[in-house]
């Protein structure tokens, strides 16, 4: 609290000062970014917001002369003109003018954040209520990024870290240096994927795809949020976006690839392995917190008419096998979106174990990953 | 008298203030089939034609330059089948013809009906992405645990802009069998 | 038959000024005073309403965290604060100085359709009841912002949407009689001699804003009611699945949407205009520029729709005419601004409270429309889409502008409507009170905007912090200053304070201080002639 009144003091002992360095070091303004594209939408933002200035300060600055020189207190007369073509025609003609000049390098910007040509990696960026899901085009790596800030954070029981709100459990990666093009779309509602220091804001449209594209020039970690209202969650769907150096970039993509493979074989091997009650409930437990709590709440109870509750009822104490298809396909027309893609066989098992079990559902049943398996091949 | 009158006056303007109130509500509806013929014109909202275009005979193909269209698929909520095209993307010259296979599995041991949507990215390059046959075109019934090799057959107009090297084709895959059950039991599918 | 009896009722009142008393009078009245007051103590205990749940809002927001209540519910006053400041205050405001005022202005005795003038009032506070209502349905009440974006407000939205389109639908119906209303009035029962380049711009910017809502309303009533039939009765307007395009619903919402902005806007212009040169004691520079200025404001509002849209991922082809259009429409608001400039421009001003706010409005409107060219410039607006700086934007334009000319209107013909002189010392406290604070509220959010907070967020990042713990007080101060306002008025209304003359104002012109203060209950039965 101390540093912080500190740094307000400073910034009001330094407004009369330096105002435009001020601004940045509190983060009162527009970020310039990363990018060359950011750079120039900050510095167009400023020769607007200069152009702007100038003209309030004029026309204020008319207005309260005027205030404080034509008053009936100091004992004017009023003049008694109501028209003067003249002027009238200046005042429509000049503005226009300023407009002009003003378009001229917006379109220009426009037309070079729209060109999405010569691009060397695609990745598609799928926003759902309330997380985003990224897909590789060129390679086979795809994941979700979820919130990492802790409930107990939001709600007061714990310190708020530095990034709250910020953080993901696994950020995007991209490579410094190259043309990065992003193909937006959604699964449910309207989101709006914004990274500001890329200068880049773009909507996810469910059954549309839009793109946009940036080429970063340092390596960094940069943080981003989603832009449009999309329900409850809204506030807490987090992007970040790891920059790397191209070479760093391919190897951490092959080892991706790699790990990746070696997932889906560790699968393979887990199909024949029974899970014990206690390991299906303890992961259980953390996919559903991570993936399934902001709805359903970490209580289970959901929230009255708009997230179905899990506790004594629905098919988390029902039959088994709805369950698992309500998990694995989602539910079309609510949020209820499908796990299929983002969880693993292991963790589809554990997560309904747990659902089946915790906050006294205590329906006994295990459910394991090769049940998943059979499900999804249709052999139930 | 002269009440009258004046009564017969507002009701002249009232008759053309109503006129108007019921033109721009019918206007609101207006503007979707307005919209859509403007999208359809434009490639405003990146969606391809659900109908085959029929190529020409002497397309040239346009060897000078080639063109990368990629391939994006996702499944509609509560859709309970895989589905992802057989190549993540094809290199073609303009006015070339082209073949791309989509794979589509139904895990449920039911029947069901789908319906994909495609969406061009750039818009304005659905103008000229043309497809001669598409599974896109209609609804797909799916056997229950049904594998289906779906393909769709297309080119680039020649005419092309030149600044356009890359495209995006994705499809949404959405799950349409309530939606047809709810709407008529006599609509027959198409076998 | 029944029209005789009618007529001679009429007539009877009209040579006596009896009124019937009690409920009765209110419920049953078609005298425009009477209605002209209903409204206007409506959209008074609508701006309360709004503005406690815009304080629940601030409460949430003054700390980071979740502390006050949760995020669905947090929506639902987002939601509930704009439809409500939108269609409950700032509309029925201007609708009920329209009422009292129009005729005054032009020598009308009354409204040209008394019995719908009373309808289209009745109907208002049941729409609002039900819009109210709908936040006691289970799953709440809606959550989608007052912009309603389908699909949010369709597939993914509670059962309360229904009651929601229901009361836009009613709401929608009040507006349209309101404006046939006066668009009638304004064509059928001006006095002799009043022609229209002699009309007061209140009158003028009223008659242009009536056109703009038989224009839109019906388009925002057809798209309710698209949302309503995709949510439960399975079309596909703008359900991707089923063939539709949700951007469809932005074009269609926004077509109605920006117009609307401007009807929220065009009366407070005509408002300004009237008192400026009362209290300048000088002309109105430009008359006839300001009425083709408001004409051409008008006509290019339907054709800027899509500036709300520049992220919706339009072809650049698109992005660039809206981008050029929106820029276009600076000119004649800039005209407007130079004119009021003008007037005041040599002549011989006091500062009573009604100019104070007046000339509030000139300063802080220009601000809010100059961070609206900043918002025209596509390339720039991906930056400042959907934050904080877009609401420092429209709050500018909508408090410190349509609020504040309301105020200032208030203040200016309170002592026709109630007889008395209003509490000048009140009135300036109220003023700079409301001034100081709505900046504390206000413009820092430019700042945590630019920063990068988004709105429409429950919970922010920490480095949010700071501003938003001055704009939540900004907010509060704000809040509680428009009590002393409240005081204003009841003391007015309550008879309490000096005999107002016919024409308080010294520089003040027109027919409505032809008439004794307070206004008879019939007035110009007998037209005015007006040279």
């Amino acid at each position: 609290m101390k540093a912080r009144l500190t740094r307000w003091f400073t910034a009001m002992v330094g407004l009369f000062l330096t105002p435009a360095t001020l601004a940045n070091e509190l983060r009162l303004n527009m970020t310039s970014g990363a990018t060359d594209m950011s750079q120039t939408v900050y510095d167009l933002h400023m020769l607007v917001f200069y152009i702007c200035v100038v003209i309030g300060v004029l026309v204020f600055g008319i207005m309260f002369w005027s205030i404080l020189r034509h008053r009936k207190s100091r004992g004017v007369t009023p003049a008694t003109f109501h028209d003067n073509v003249k002027v009238e025609i200046a005042w429509t003609v000049i503005p226009f003018l300023i407009l002009i000049g003003m378009a001229v390098p917006a379109t220009l910007t426009l037309l070079e954040l729209d060109n999405t040509d010569d691009s060397e990696l695609s990745i598609v960026v799928t926003g759902s209520q309330w997380r985003w899901h990224y897909n590789y085009l060129d390679y086979d790596v795809e994941f979700q990024s979820i919130l990492a800030t802790q409930n107990e954070q939001t709600y007061g029981r714990l310190p708020k870290g530095e990034n709250y709100l910020l953080e993901v459990d696994r950020a995007l990666v991209i490579p410094t240096d190259r043309k990065v093009r992003f193909l937006i779309t959604s699964d449910d509602v309207i989101h709006s994927w914004w990274v500001p220091e890329f200068a880049i804001k773009k909507d996810a449209n469910p059954g549309y795809i839009n793109e946009t594209w940036t080429r970063v020039n340092e390596p960094g970690i940069y943080r981003g949020v989603c832009a449009e209202l999309c329900g409850q969650g809204h506030a807490f769907m987090p992007i970040v976006v790891i920059a790397k150096k191209p070479a760093e970039f391919d190897a951490w993509i092959q080892e991706e690839e790699s790990r990746i493979a070696e997932r889906r074989a560790e699968e393979e091997r887990l199909l024949d392995m029974e899970m014990s009650m206690d390991e299906l409930m303890e992961l259980g437990q953390n996919i559903y917190l991570s993936q399934c709590a902001a709805c359903h709440q970490p209580n289970g109870r959901g929230i009255p008419g708009v997230f179905p509750g899990l506790v004594g009822e629905g098919v988390s104490v029902g039959d088994r096998n709805a369950h698992i298809d309500i998990v694995v396909n989602g539910s079309a027309g609510t949020a209820m979106q499908s796990f299929r893609a983002s969880l693993s066989m292991s963790e589809l098992a554990a997560v309904i174990t747990y659902e089946r079990n915790a906050w006294g559902n205590n329906t006994g049943d295990r459910v394991q990953p090769a049940d998943i398996h059979n499900f999804i091949q249709g052999n139930q | 008298m002269s009440e009258q009158h004046k009564q017969t006056d507002h009701s002249s303007i009232i008759t053309k203030l109503l006129a108007s109130v019921v033109i721009m509500f019918a206007f609101g509806f207006a503007l979707v089939p307005l919209y859509e013929k403007f999208c359809e014109l434009t490639g405003f909202n990146g969606r391809t034609d659900n109908t085959a275009s029929v190529a020409s005979e002497g397309m040239l193909i346009d060897t000078s330059r080639t063109v990368t269209v990629e391939f994006t698929t996702r499944t509609g909520r509560g859709a309970p089948w895989s589905f992802r095209p057989e190549v993540q993307s094809v290199t073609m010259h303009p006015g070339e013809i082209k073949v791309v296979n989509f794979l589509v599995e139904n895990h449920m041991n039911d029947a069901r009906v789908a319906q994909a949507l495609p969406s061009v990215s750039p818009g304005t390059a659905t103008l000229y992405l043309n497809k001669t046959e598409c599974f896109c075109f209609e609804q797909q019934p799916l056997a229950a645990n049904e594998k289906a090799v779906m393909p769709m057959r297309f080119y680039l107009d020649p005419d092309l802009p030149d600044d356009i090297r890359r495209l995006t084709l994705s499809y949404v895959m959405y799950d349409i069998t309530d939606q047809i059950q709810g709407r008529s039991q006599t609509a027959s599918r198409s076998e | 038959m029944s029209t005789v009896v009618a007529d001679s009722h009429d007539a009877h009142d009209e040579h006596h000024d009896h009124k019937p008393t009690g409920i009765k009078r209110w419920l049953f009245t078609t005298n425009h005073k009477d209605i002209g007051t209903l409204y206007l103590w409506f959209s008074f205990i609508m701006f309360f309403l709004g503005g406690s749940f815009a304080l629940v809002i601030r409460m949430e927001l003054f700390q980071p965290g979740m502390q006050v209540i949760d995020p669905h519910f947090f929506n639902q006053m987002t939601t509930m604060h704009g439809v409500i400041m939108v269609f409950g205050a700032v509309m029925p405001a201007f609708t009920g100085l329209a009422n009292w005022m129009v005729p005054l202005m032009i020598g009308a005795p009354d409204m040209a359709l008394p019995r719908m003038n009373n309808w289209s009032f009745w109907i208002l506070p049941v729409a609002f009841l039900i819009m109210l209502s709908s936040m006691f349905v289970p799953g709440g009440g809606p959550a989608f912002g007052w912009t309603f974006y389908a699909p949010l407000s369709t597939t993914y939205s509670g059962d309360s949407t229904a009651l929601f389109v229901f009361a836009m639908h009613i709401m929608g119906m009040s507006s349209i009689m309101g404006a046939i209303n006066v668009i009638v009035t304004i064509m059928n029962m001006r006095a002799p001699g009043m022609t229209y380049m002699k009309m007061p711009l209140f009158v003028w910017t009223w008659f242009i804003t009536a056109f703009l809502l038989i224009a839109v309303m019906p388009v925002l009533a057809g798209v309710v009611t698209m949302v309503l039939t995709d949510k439960f009765f399975g079309t596909s307007f703008f359900n991707a699945a089923g063939g539709g395009d949700p951007v469809l619903f932005q074009h269609l919402f926004w077509f109605f949407g920006h117009p609307e902005v401007y009807i929220m806007i065009l009366p407070s212009f005509g408002i300004v205009s009237a008192i400026i040169p009362a209290f300048a004691r000088k002309p109105l520079f430009g008359y006839a520029s300001m009425v083709y200025a408001t004409a051409s404001i008008a006509g290019l509002s339907f054709l800027v729709w899509a500036h709300h849209m520049f992220t919706t991922g339009m072809p650049t082809f698109a992005s660039l005419f809206f981008m050029y259009m929106t820029m276009l429409i600076a000119v004649p608001t800039g005209v407007k601004v130079f004119n009021w400039v003008s007037t005041m421009w040599r002549g011989a001003m006091t500062f009573e409270t009604p100019m104070l706010f007046a000339l509030a409005f000139v300063v802080l409107f220009t601000i809010g429309g100059l961070s609206g060219i900043m918002l025209a410039i596509t390339p720039v607006d991906y930056q400042y889409h959907d934050t904080y700086f877009v609401v420092a934007h429209f709050h500018y334009v909508l408090v410190s502008g349509a609020v504040f000319s309301i105020m200032a209107a208030a203040y200016y013909w309170l002592p026709k409507w109630s007889g008395v002189m209003y509490d000048e010392a009140l009135g300036k406290l109220h003023f700079w009170c409301s001034l100081v604070s709505v900046n504390i509220l206000f413009f820092p959010m430019h700042f945590v905007g630019l920063a990068g907070m988004p709105r429409r967020y429950p919970d922010y990042a920490l480095q949010f912090a700071d501003i938003n713990a001055i704009v939540s007080v900004g907010g509060f101060l704000f809040g509680f200053s428009q009590l002393i306002f409240l005081a204003v008025v009841l003391k007015c209304a309550m008879k309490k304070g000096e005999k107002a003359p016919a024409k308080p104002w010294e520089g003040a012109e027109g027919l409505e201080w032809t008439v004794p203060s307070p206004a008879p209950y019939h007035t110009f039965d007998t037209p005015p002639e007006v040279k």
